[in-house]
């Protein structure tokens, strides 16, 4: 599988997804934002850092990149794309996602571990992980998820929400809510469930040097859904 | 071109000043320039001198007492002189460090301080061309409860979390006090290490005459004029308010760009040389590299980009703006790196060249506005013996231990009371504000006794710790530069690395009065006795002097950077409390005492006196590397702040299992003052049972004494005969301790 990983200027996890990409058997190569195509990969990461710098909104000024229409490109062809962190803010600011992610309630940064339910297996990244409680790191300052109730209610309904902040027995309590995102939601997909957004890192936790491998659950449910051919949007 | 250049002082280029004073010189300093230059230099001329022979950029005070510092050894790859010290790992690769101060800037502006304290010793490691992997902190403040203390606690914390986390490198570990000698001045030091391939390390003194200068990163502007130089090198009084538009300003993700630009030009091998701007701005820059690559450099002042109109060459050569770095072209390669500078979106403008004769020389409006000796302005500023005037404090700390006499009923609440008081509690309120884990490398972060980084593609790996010893120094600066050493160094040794070399930020007084004189001394003299006994060099370092504030010194603080390496990286010693049925053992000393302990200073006592004995220090640190080289150890913890008892505690707290424990016996020590009384050379072990005999045939081996406490196991932390306490009451107080005394909600 070859997956492509957008780099911007002020990137900073492009390495950490493609060593952890290389883990689960799959071929990362890091694309320059400015001339990214997409072409030929099976799918597509947005990592986390800030972008451009983000002074003004987290992913505002990474939306008029030249990526930002790639991707549209390749979602209109299904292409499994996933955003994490700083790539969830991105994706949320094209219109690939709905919603939008604002400052923390608490107004700090934050960087730990969190739990998270996964609550949909309609996507490329989470096939067979559907009910699972797994644990992951988190470091945003920009991670709440806001959204209309509109929106709320469509993306419950559709079954978009794919990840979900909860305590350690898989609960989804205030306490295991680490920004004050609505409905504690930390992560959702599109309609067609091709693209995903969350806030926590999976490249950070797939190895059990680094303290857990939940991470390399979901890229490995990546990997498995080109074998099993649960999602047709290779673009090739 | 050796004619004397003549500037008059009347053209619109030059400041104001017409006296060297106003510069910050003595009138012996110039003097000594007038003789070095056989005529009078001009304004501009005076300003650049002043800068240059500041005592933050010239260590006019320290310089003599600094070489008397271990510097070499079998591992050190570059030892002090560039802009970071660097050991050798093996198979080509280089570990590089350093510890550098922002303390004034920090205590005029906290957030941009400390923000940019960051950003400078960020670039001090990549100028290497070594990539920066981890930053740590070592953070001194006033009693958390007052209200100035939380101001910057929440500034200071906030600006490294702004920038670390922006431009992306981990916050791994630091120390953090709390205590009453830094209530006017707190002290902001940050630590960042990298790792470079031999042959990608870049140097400032490889620039060869007729390779193009260029200015690339942040425009230059009027913020912090001479501020890093001239406001380090005096003391803080009522008029600091007045110096906060000295403080600079940070950027973050311009450093960032100019982080990748940087290394990507290394890469390309398209670059002779590379220094980051920092304090004294181009001067320095410019100087630094001229006379360490003995050559001079053109400069045309009027080229360098401005952020405001206006401004005169003075301003443009003493601008301290951060995120810029001066690169020399190797020739030929200038469109290589104008291409490389773009694509980062980086303004990279070539600003002059450098030449043959060793001048440094200014132009500006066709006219040369300065021309000088670049070794005058980097090398030659008079170093000052501190031990012709320095004398120990007439008043000598008081002798005598601190009493206890509160009854023994109440040691369970005191130990209670000890986890979470702020030296001792929990710092994750502080540091999960700090991306830890960018980079997909940190084995162990924050909290434990050292920082684990893994190398992808290696089996080695590197430990970190940062540590100060504060309430000893407070006591005797000689025992407590030295305990600091001893305790950086054990961290290593307690996550199972072997130490490699040392990183040393001297926060001191005053040195021109006395007693500032006799602490300088006496600092450098205990880090110096510690390497010699541990076997340890300093690789690298930086000196923060006149931290005094109306007249009154800070403690004496050496903040201690230590790096290690661990063999195999998968089997360092993990963070943890071992399993039920473990041994729990003490290695090392006994001898300890209130002196200087956190549990006397909750008592208002901090009189005393504190003993080091090096050579036990060292036999206990072989000892436990042994001990782990056989595949013994299955945890470790330091004894540290709060004595035995809180070592203890904070072991159980690790995975929440309890320990069955009994107090070793000492003729003379009081059962309170052995569980929390403290003292260099200690280390609580925790072993399968199976291996005793194994580790005390090795602690034999090395004359290591070693006590059996008892076992791991239960949800209770029994230390008998004079406490139980539930682990889970231990986990709340050490948890909500920082939270509380800095009148945070939890």
């Amino acid at each position: 599988m070859r997956v492509a990983v957008l780099r911007f200027p002020g990137t900073w996890s492009e390495t950490d997804f493609a060593h952890a990409l290389s883990l689960v058997g799959a071929d990362a190569d890091i694309l320059w934002h400015a001339d990214a195509d997409l072409r030929g990969y099976d799918a597509a990461v947005v990592p986390g850092g800030f972008a451009y710098g983000d002074y003004l909104r987290a992913g505002a000024i990474a939306a008029i990149s030249p990526a930002a229409d790639e991707l549209r490109r390749a979602d209109r062809e299904g292409m499994p794309i996933l955003g994490s962190c700083n790539g969830f803010q991105i994706l949320c600011e094209i219109g690939l996602l709905p919603g939008a992610l604002v400052r923390n309630r608490h107004g700090e940064f934050r960087c730990d571990w969190v739990h998270l339910r996964i609550e949909s297996d309609r996507t490329p990244f989470t096939g067979g992980l559907r009910g699972a409680v797994v644990r992951m790191p988190i470091a945003h300052g920009e991670g709440c998820w806001v959204a209309d109730d509109l929106t709320l209610a469509r993306i419950e309904a559709n079954g978009q929400v794919v990840f979900r902040y909860t305590d350690a027995r898989g609960a989804a309590t205030p306490d295991g809510n680490p920004n004050g995102s609505t409905a504690n939601i930390a992560g959702l997909a599109n309609e067609n469930g091709n693209v995903v957004g969350l806030m926590p890192h999976p490249e950070r936790c797939s190895e059990e040097l680094l303290g857990g491998t939940d991470g390399r659950r979901v890229l490995e449910a990546l990997t498995a859904s080109r074998h099993t051919g649960m999602v047709s949007g290779s673009v090739q | 071109m050796s004619v004397t250049p003549m500037i008059s002082g009347t053209t619109t280029a030059q400041p104001k000043f017409r006296l060297p004073r106003e510069a910050g010189l003595t009138e012996s300093e110039a003097e000594r320039i007038r003789f070095l230059l056989d005529r009078e230099p001009n304004a501009l001329e005076w300003g650049m001198f002043g800068a240059m022979w500041s005592e933050h950029c010239a260590y006019k005070h320290s310089k003599t007492l600094l070489r008397t510092l271990p510097t070499t050894g079998a591992r050190v790859a570059l030892g002090p002189g560039e802009n970071a010290g660097a050991v050798d790992l093996g198979d080509g690769l280089l570990c590089v460090f350093k510890v550098e101060s922002h303390n004034h800037p920090s205590a005029v502006e906290p957030y941009q301080g400390a923000a940019t304290g960051v950003g400078g010793i960020l670039r001090d490691i990549f100028a290497m061309g070594a990539r920066p992997i981890a930053v740590l902190n070592g953070l001194f403040f006033g009693p958390p409860e007052r209200e100035a203390t939380r101001r910057l606690v929440r500034g200071v914390v906030g600006g490294i979390s702004f920038y670390g986390n922006c431009v992306g490198i981990p916050d791994v570990g630091g120390h953090v006090t709390f205590a009453p000698g830094y209530a006017d001045n707190p002290l902001v030091n940050a630590m960042c290490v990298g790792l470079v391939e031999r042959a990608d390390l870049r140097s400032a003194a490889t620039a060869k005459p007729g390779s193009a200068v260029y200015l690339v990163g942040s425009d230059t502007g009027r913020d912090g004029i001479a501020g890093a130089s001239l406001l380090a090198s005096f003391e803080l009084g009522s008029a600091d308010a007045a110096k906060r538009p000295s403080v600079q300003v940070g950027n973050p993700f311009l450093e960032k760009l100019l982080l990748e630009a940087t290394l990507e030009l290394v890469a390309l091998d398209a670059v002779e040389a590379i220094q980051d701007l920092g304090a004294a701005g181009l001067t320095c820059a410019s100087s630094e590299v001229a006379a360490k690559s003995n050559v001079g450099m053109r400069i045309d002042v009027d080229s360098v980009p401005r952020r405001a109109t206006g401004m005169i060459p003075y301003e443009v050569m003493l601008s301290e703006s951060q995120e810029r770095m001066l690169v020399i072209a190797r020739p030929g390669r200038e469109a290589d790196i104008e291409r490389v500078f773009a694509r980062w979106e980086l303004h990279g403008v070539r600003i002059g060249e450098v030449i043959a004769d060793e001048r440094l020389e200014i132009r500006s409006d066709g006219e040369i506005v300065a021309s000088l000796p670049p070794k005058a302005l980097a090398d030659d500023a008079p170093e000052y013996d501190v031990r012709e005037w320095s004398a120990a404090p007439a008043e000598a700390p008081q002798m005598d231990t601190p009493r206890v006499d509160e009854p023994v009923q109440k040691i369970g609440l005191e130990l209670l009371e000890l986890l979470g008081s702020p030296d001792v509690a929990s710092r994750a309120i502080l540091y999960r504000t700090y991306d830890q884990m960018v980079g997909t490398d940190t084995v162990v972060g924050p909290g434990a006794d050292a920082a684990v980084m893994r190398i992808k593609g290696r089996l080695d790996g590197i430990a970190i710790a940062l540590d100060a010893q504060p309430h000893v120094a407070a006591l005797d600066p000689f025992t407590g530069a030295a305990a600091a050493v001893a305790e950086a160094t054990r961290n290593l040794v307690c996550v199972g690395a072997e130490p490699l070399a040392i990183t040393d930020c001297l926060n001191l007084g005053n040195p021109e009065r006395p007693e500032g004189a006799w602490q300088l001394e006496r600092t450098i003299a205990g880090i110096s006795a510690a390497c010699d006994a541990l076997e340890i060099p300093v690789v690298s370092g930086n000196v923060s002097l006149y931290n005094a504030t109306h007249g009154r010194d800070i403690w004496p603080t050496a903040t201690i950077g230590a790096v290690g390496r661990i063999a195999d990286v998968t089997k360092h010693i993990p963070a943890r409390t071992g399993e039920p049925g473990d041994l729990v053992l003490l290695a090392g000393s006994a001898q300890v005492s209130l002196a200087a302990s956190t549990y006397a200073g909750l008592r208002g006592h901090s009189d005393g006196t504190v003993r080091i004995d090096l050579a036990l220090e060292a036999r206990l640190q072989r000892f436990v590397r042994a001990a782990h080289a056989r595949g013994a150890i299955r945890a470790a913890h330091d004894r540290a702040e709060g004595g035995l008892g809180v070592a203890l505690a904070e072991l159980a707290i690790r995975d929440g299992i309890g320990m069955k424990v009994t107090l070793p016996a000492v003729r003379g020590i009081d059962k309170r003052v052995m569980l929390f009384g403290e003292g260099p050379s200690g280390i609580v072990l925790v072993i399968r049972t199976a291996d005793e005999l194994l580790v005390r045939a090795i602690a034999t081996e090395h004359d290591v004494p070693l006590w059996t406490l008892g076992a791991i196991g239960g949800d209770i932390l029994e230390i008998a005969p004079v406490l139980g306490t539930p682990v889970a009451s231990l986990v709340r107080a050490h948890r909500d301790g920082l939270g509380h005394a800095l009148g945070r909600a939890s």
